[in-house]
């Protein structure tokens, strides 16, 4: 069996990345971002990225490190703020930006990794979102209702972060680090993941795995991680 | 425990307008909040109801703000904020948790909103000429959760109303809005083809308040 295991984020990517390519990304805000990846990334070179990824990471971290370096001609996202790289080249008409639903985004996502070109939404009818797409009526619970025709998005390459994964790339993920990861494993032609441990095969419950090994076709270890909070809220404990 | 009635003779403030929203839960009910007044509303489910909140980034049962030694940087909620989990929490993926949304299994959402309008179009996601962040989970929430309810100021800080005949800004939703809760009052409607009826007034707000500060047509 081919080996997937590679040594670094550098060697996985290695005959993958060229210019104008579309590159799908998981992660939620700073939660679950394939980081090694990213870094991999930035230091090829590779120019006029169209990234499809629910978030633009933040100044310095995550993918707003490909904002400040340049790299991105277009980020299909649903919220992007707390970026101020990215609001300078969005204002400055530097960086195309389509705005996507994050339910649209994801189910885009999962669409196109399952090879539906296109299905139909109530997301959207009636806003700027609607601009351009087909509406069909379908027939709801109070008669027909409009719906608006969303593409499936195929990737050149899908970039994903987990927890843990074993030696043929069956991969599981932590809490709400799973997020986008999941849907963006399945919708490149390639899908790259890098998790925290690697296990031997057999160490993982077959009936809890999160992501086949179908998807996942390259895997790092990309230990340690030095996980960055956006928000850190807590709460004081009762005293006794 | 926040009471409508402590003193405020002028409308109700963020945390009663929180209060009154909680007001419409119901047991058993699966809920998404917004961000800002609305996540105020998690502070005011009655006690012994169950209600499970669900956080559109990939989890059902959101549990307070952990202490300061379990903080988990895996474990955040939609606003990014650090949260913790109970022993009924779930994960999924962002696809299963608009499945969850879109396919109308969430029960209820409380959202703010910059303009709703009186057929019950809701516009809170961009403001044109100014930095757009995005919509976000917004668009599938008004579409796809079952009652929504729309907690914002009657008034914007100019003073201008935002709840008017048809909204200026760019649309979240068409058609979406069920009840209305502002710092004046509340208004609802029984179903999408119905006006909105002027349902209660906070304490020390009158009818002609509220008309003098509204250009939506409703009902009284």
């Amino acid at each position: 069996m081919a080996q997937k295991i590679y040594p670094d984020a550098a060697a996985a990517l290695d005959g993958l990345l060229f210019d104008g390519m579309t590159i799908a990304a998981g992660g939620f805000g700073l939660c679950g971002i394939p980081e090694r990846l990213i870094d991999a990334i930035v230091a090829s070179g590779v120019k006029n990225l169209t990234i499809a990824s629910n978030n633009a990471g933040i100044d310095n971290e995550g993918l707003g490190k490909l904002l400040r370096t340049r790299q991105v001609g277009k980020m299909i996202s649903s919220y992007v703020g707390e970026n101020k790289e990215f609001e300078r080249q969005y204002l400055a008409d530097e960086l195309e930006v389509e705005f996507c639903p994050q339910g649209t985004l994801a189910e885009r996502m999962r669409a196109g990794g399952a090879g539906i070109p296109g299905f139909y939404t109530k997301t959207g009818v009636g806003t700027q979102v609607a601009h351009g797409k087909e509406v069909k009526q379908f027939d709801g619970p109070n008669g027909p209702e409009e719906y608006i025709l969303e593409r499936g998005i195929r990737a050149d390459l899908s970039i994903i972060k987990g927890w843990k994964a074993d030696e043929v790339g069956n991969l599981l993920f932590r809490k709400t680090a799973r997020n986008f990861n999941q849907p963006a494993a399945t919708c490149g032609r390639i899908c790259v993941a890098e998790v925290e441990q690697i296990v031997p095969v057999g160490s993982l419950d077959p009936d809890c795995i999160h992501v086949p090994s179908i998807y996942v076709k390259r895997l790092i270890n990309g230990s340690p991680y030095d996980k960055k909070i956006e928000f850190m809220m807590t709460r004081e404990r009762e005293s006794a | 425990m926040m009471t409508a009635h402590d003193g405020n003779t002028n409308g109700w403030d963020r945390n009663q307008m929180a209060a009154r929203a909680a007001r419409e839960l119901k047991d058993g009910f699966y809920v998404n909040l917004g961000i800002g007044i609305p996540t105020l509303v998690a502070n005011n489910i009655p006690e012994g109801m169950t209600v499970t909140l669900q956080s559109e980034n990939g989890m059902l049962g959101i549990g307070p703000f952990p202490y300061p030694d379990e903080v988990d940087a895996d474990l955040i909620n939609a606003g990014k904020q650090t949260i913790s989990e109970l022993d009924s929490t779930s994960y999924f993926s962002s696809s299963d948790s608009f499945a969850m949304i879109r396919g109308g299994h969430i029960d209820l959402t409380v959202l703010g909103a910059m303009e709703v309008s009186e057929g019950g179009d809701i516009a809170n996601w961009m403001i044109p000429g100014k930095m757009i962040k995005g919509m976000g989970g917004a668009m599938d929430l008004v579409a796809g959760v079952k009652r929504i309810i729309v907690v914002m100021e009657h008034n914007a800080k100019d003073g201008s109303p935002k709840f008017i005949p048809a909204c200026t800004l760019p649309l979240t939703g068409r058609n979406s809005v069920d009840l209305i809760i502002t710092d004046l009052g509340v208004f609802e409607r029984p179903d999408h083809g119905s006006p909105f009826k002027l349902l209660e007034m906070a304490p020390g707000v009158t009818a002609e308040d509220i008309r003098s500060k509204t250009t939506a047509h409703y009902v009284e």
